[in-house]
């Protein structure tokens, strides 16, 4: 697979209030502009990615300034995404799943793929330049990988029919932009060229992760783009089959683990890799590791070609127990060309009984760490105006003509925590420790105590009472 | 308690013991042993289950049809094996990355601490390739490994061929939930070692490896696979890992649950289940089975490349394909069915497999022990040096008169009302005691750390001088009473108190020992209790001397080695002559020093720094002056 940043499922809302940087004046209301885009990736497996964005007026007034007291983040690392997301998410379309492009997401097909991210974004952006007034933007994204070799039967010519079983027949009548872009770029390392059928009106050329890329451009609203037959099959063909040894690999990814064995204690690596051939970059680092792994934050290490690399910026909120979440933010400077290892060790809590999930022994999850960075384009570009430009180039949104930013999310773990056996065994050892534990007392007395044979003191009730019957039977008294 | 509170009834009590205490020790000894070999009788086995409702209910069907694939691998496989002389790791790479996978490979290097002469190695260095098998829309958190070792001696080949099937097969299915990961490893355990230390990021044992760049969650069941051969007779699984360690029951059960539905033949240690269990046969040959078991457990040795898995909390077996004599071959195909039909059912785990036992002992594929109902062997057994010390204790307290002694180390609460308060003399068991464990320190560093000087002054390779300074500081050991001897003063307090103090110190060491060992390793624990508990229990300065001196060097935790290999093979229905055996006592001593070092194997430093110096001291009771 070329996409080498690590797969990560999870399922992520963020909601932020606040402005949104610096967005046109007047944008179109109650507009709709839905996009598809269509990646070949050298081993022959396609991405597509889906891009819908809704705009509307709304009354509710925005406060300047970001708070910072309403910024929330929460992950749900355990959630796997699938159809139940997609249906409500699919509501949230204008033309639903009726026309448009939204009539290609089967949910039989989206899930018999090998990678699917769902997203949902929303956001005010000011209506004008003063930032008077206010709209409100609905983005929805919806990725996919199909696979080559499960779905494509070893076959790497693909077509919108193979991949979604339907095809295009009209853009979605509510929407102002409706287009399909499919990447022809060539790929530096092997000459293959890749045919795209029916052959495209115009092409359309972006730099998307620091790279220039060339996209064939087809505008549904064009009537010209259906006049052959009623409906838009795209067909991908390469010219010739290559090996499938290139790969892609972005500047920027990061693989994250868990090392040790046993219960008691562990550590969590994470390493960064930059493979920008001579550019550093710094890199945001945030951790959000649940309180039951109690972290140690003095073995904190981080190494780069086997010297420490001391972070610029560090943030630590310790953890509390059944509270607070450990948060460790960090600022690391990643050489040109070089792999870095941020490892902490942590020790395994010991949970109450009644806190452990329903399936303790399937492990608990510690969240992905997330990683921000502006990473170094190989071509400088000019800077774009934004809302003429297609909405695919906005995902990696490029800050000056050198640089991208990019967020990764490394992928989730499964730490096992210690866990008694919650079953009829466990009854057993406690009863059982109970019984050692009584004798254990007595046996501990028996053995640390001095005894001494005293005669037994009788009471003088007990006297009287003996006494009376002594004189009864006719022997002297005690 | 109230029984022990009572001074009167405590003194009857004591008497009591005084007086049964021999045939109480004869009929719990008898006891022990019967009870252990009553374990493959049917009371005390019962019927395996699959407890794991995750892989119960659900029968999977196999559509593996790729035997003829695998044996079209396995032809190249040999072809480029025999083009490179070693892993042809290019050719695997290639071939995994054609199939699907994301392929990685790792190197190591380790020297051994001397060279291996079982193995001809000394510093090995190689190569492990690995794919991995990503599991769609999933985030890899978890996965499985199927492992294939690949050494020169053993090529296993066709292993390696149907592992490239099952990859290919199962890449084109879309019901994966867990990551699969396709293991190759050379040098058999080392390489095996080297790439689970890399993969957990630790390093145990010295090994040198790059480290690992693709990774696939939490591993959560192994299955090893050995085949050299494109047919099967029958495949034989392994369960014993490192330290005596099992797998869960469980995968065994799915092993065997597997076995039945492809109906193919399943055998446990070699030896087929015997048709009827119910019959006395059936159940002598569960115990023949039964007792191969113990000894496997108890030598602590990973028995195939499943028993380094679980010191990583993963579950693993090994899977040997055997080709013998027999009429009826399975192909390939049923081989990969099996496979196929146990990753399915580990695909569905929704939690780490935990249900099942973790300490069983297995008289047939089909039936167990499990651990409550033979811990009262051991129990049986342990007793002995119990009540052997509580006699002691007792005939300590009424002998000696001498004052009362209170020592640090002094423990003795004052005995029975209207008694002097008598102790025993620990000062002079210092010397014993330290002198016996210094033995056992030197056989622990001396031979390996001394081998070149060995080397250098008589005419013997590393491994033989390792070997040969092994026996000699063992053998060497017997000569320590007369040394002792000379740093003991004569006792105070009457001829005997000496050595049945020493005597009852040993006795309680011995019993903690053999306790704490049957806790983790029951085999190791019973073999050693059954073969000391007696001797230490006779062993006494006077009397027959010569016959205790036979009887305790018999039992010595090197002759129960010896002795445990001719049993061994005599249950394998492969004997040995006196020759074969020496030689193969020889190679197990090198071997388990060398499990210590490249594994961590606990059986050599135990028997070297714990049970040999407690036999040293029921030695120097023998030679009490």
């Amino acid at each position: 697979m070329a996409m080498a940043a690590p797969l990560t499922l999870h399922l992520l809302l963020a909601l932020l209030l606040g402005s949104s940087g610096p967005s046109r004046a007047e944008p179109e209301r109650d507009s709709l502009r839905e996009e598809l885009v269509l990646t070949p990736l050298p081993s022959g497996d396609v991405s597509a990615t889906f891009q819908f964005r809704t705009r509307w007026d709304s009354e509710l007034q925005h406060e300047g300034g970001t708070n910072h007291h309403f910024l929330r983040y929460a992950v749900l690392p355990r959630e796997v995404v699938c159809t139940e997301n997609l249906t409500p998410w699919k509501k949230l379309l204008p033309c639903s799943s009726k026309a448009g492009l939204s009539v290609l997401l089967k949910a039989e097909r989206l899930f018999h793929t090998s990678y699917h991210s769902q997203a949902v974004h929303i956001r005010p952006v000011c209506r004008d330049s003063h930032c008077t007034s206010i709209s409100w933007e609905l983005r929805q994204t919806l990725t996919v990988v199909f696979d080559a070799y499960t779905t494509g039967q070893g076959k790497k010519d693909w077509s919108l029919f193979r991949m979604f079983s339907r095809t295009i027949t009209e853009a979605c009548p509510l929407a102002s932009q409706s287009h399909v872009y499919v990447d022809i770029s060539k790929n530096s390392q092997d000459n293959v060229t890749l045919e795209v059928s029916p052959p495209p009106k115009s092409t359309y050329q972006a730099v998307v992760l620091g790279v220039r890329r060339t996209y064939a451009v087809y505008d549904l609203l064009n009537p010209a783009t259906f006049s052959g037959s009623r409906s838009l099959n795209l067909q991908l063909r390469w010219k010739q089959q290559q090996d499938s040894g290139g790969h892609l690999v972005p500047f920027l990814h990061a693989q994250r683990y868990v090392s040790g064995y046993g219960l008691q204690t562990g550590e969590l690596s994470t390493i960064l890799h930059n493979t920008h051939p001579y550019r550093a970059f710094p890199v945001l680092l945030l951790e959000i590791v649940p309180w039951y792994l109690r972290l140690y934050i003095h073995t904190l290490t981080i190494t780069t070609k086997g010297k420490e690399n001391k972070p610029s910026y560090i943030h630590y909120q310790p953890a509390q127990d059944r509270l607070r979440p450990h948060l460790l933010e960090m600022l690391i400077q990643l050489p040109a060309n070089s792999v870095t290892k941020v490892s902490i060790q942590f020790e395994r809590a010991l949970l109450k009984w009644t806190e452990y999930t329903p399936d303790p022994n399937h492990g608990f999850y510690v969240s992905p760490s997330v990683l921000s960075a502006l990473v170094p384009n190989l071509v400088g570009t000019k800077p774009t105006n934004w809302e003429e430009s297609p909405l695919f180039s906005t995902m990696f949104p490029i800050s000056d003509s050198s640089s991208h930013f990019v967020r990764l999310y490394t992928e989730p773990l499964l730490v096992n925590l210690p866990t008694p056996d919650f079953s009829m065994p466990y009854n057993v050892i406690c009863l059982t420790c109970t019984v050692v534990a009584v004798c254990y007392g007595s046996f501990y007395n028996l053995l640390t105590r001095t005894f001494h044979l005293e005669e037994p003191k009788r009471s003088r009730l007990v006297r009287w009472l003996a006494n009376i019957i002594r004189r009864i039977r006719g022997v002297p008294p005690l | 308690m109230g029984l022990l509170l009572d001074s009167h009834r405590r003194r009857a009590l004591a008497r009591l013991l005084l007086r049964l205490n021999t045939p109480l020790c004869v009929v719990s000894y008898m006891a022990g042993v019967i009870w252990f070999l009553g374990l493959a009788f049917s009371p005390l086995t019962q019927n395996t289950y699959i407890s794991e409702n995750a892989m119960g209910s659900t029968m999977v069907e196999e559509q593996f049809e790729g035997g003829e694939h695998a044996l079209s691998y396995a032809r190249d496989f040999i072809a480029q094996r025999r083009k490179t002389g070693s892993l042809p790791v290019t050719w695997l790479e290639r071939t995994m990355r054609s199939v699907g996978l994301e392929v990685y490979s790792q190197s190591f290097s380790r020297t051994l601490p001397f060279p291996d002469e079982t193995h001809e190695r000394y510093m090995v260095s190689g190569t492990n390739v690995y794919g991995i098998l990503r599991a769609p829309r999933a985030a890899s958190t978890e996965s499985l490994v199927l492992i294939v070792p690949s050494s020169p001696g053993t090529l296993n080949a066709q292993a390696v061929g149907l592992l490239l099937s099952l990859a290919t097969y199962f890449r084109s299915q879309i019901y994966w939930a867990k990551d699969i990961i396709f293991l190759v490893t050379e040098h058999d355990l080392l390489g095996t070692e080297a790439w689970l230390e890399a993969y957990h990021d630790v390093n145990i044992t010295g090994m040198q490896s790059s480290p690992l760049r693709g990774r696939a969650g939490a591993i959560q069941a192994a299955v090893a696979l050995e085949l050299n051969s494109d047919v099967v007779t029958s495949l034989d699984v392994a369960v014993e890992g490192l330290n005596g360690q099992l797998p869960n029951l469980d995968l065994l059960n799915l092993f065997h649950a597997f076995c039945q539905k492809e109906a193919l033949l399943c055998t446990l240690q070699g030896k087929l289940q015997h048709s009827d269990w119910a019959s006395l046969g059936g159940s002598l040959h569960g115990l023949q089975t039964l007792m191969l078991m113990v000894l496997r457990q108890a030598s602590g040795r990973p028995h195939g490349p499943h028993g380094l898995f679980l010191r990583y909390h993963v579950e693993a077996i090994t899977l040997r394909g055997i080709n013998s004599f027999r009429q009826y071959k399975y192909d390939m195909t049923s081989v990969g069915k099996t496979l196929e039909g146990m990753f399915r059912k580990l695909n569905n785990l929704l939690e780490r497999l935990h249900q099942s036992y973790f300490f069983y002992l297995l008289p047939s594929l089909s039936r167990f022990v499990s651990i409550g109902l033979y811990m009262p062997a051991i129990g049986f057994l342990l007793f002995i040096p119990g009540l052997k010390a509580l006699e002691l204790w007792v005939k300590l307290n009424k002998v000696d008169f001498g004052p009362e002694d209170r020592s640090g180390l002094n423990h003795s609460p004052p005995q029975l009302i209207g008694q002097e308060n008598r102790g025993v003399a620990l000062t002079p068991l210092v010397a014993p005691v330290l002198i016996s464990q210094a033995t056992g320190l030197a056989l622990y560093l001396l031979p390996v750390m001394g081998q070149h000087v060995a080397a250098q002054h008589f005419p013997v390779a590393e491994a033989e001088a390792v070997v040969l300074t092994l026996l000699a500081i063992y053998v060497a050991g017997l000569a320590l009473p007369h040394s002792t001897h000379r740093v003991v003063s004569t006792s105070p307090r009457g001829p005997d108190s000496g050595w049945m103090a020493l005597k009852l110190l040993a006795l309680l060491y011995l019993a903690l020992q053999l306790g704490c060992i049957s806790l983790f390793n029951f085999s190791l624990g019973f073999l050693l209790a059954v073969t000391m508990v007696p001797a230490a229990a006779l062993t006494q300065p006077s009397g027959p001397r010569l016959l205790y001196a036979v009887l305790l060097v018999l039992v010595s935790p090197g002759a129960t080695l010896l002795g445990s290999l001719f049993l061994w093979r005599e249950l394998q229905e492969a004997p040995l002559t006196l020759a074969e055996g020496w030689q193969l006592f020889l190679s197990a001593l090198a071997q388990g020093v060398l499990d210590h070092h490249l594994y961590g194997a606990l059986l050599f430093p135990l028997l070297a720094l714990g049970l040999y110096p407690c036999w040293l001291l029921f030695w120097n009771v023998l030679f009490w002056k």
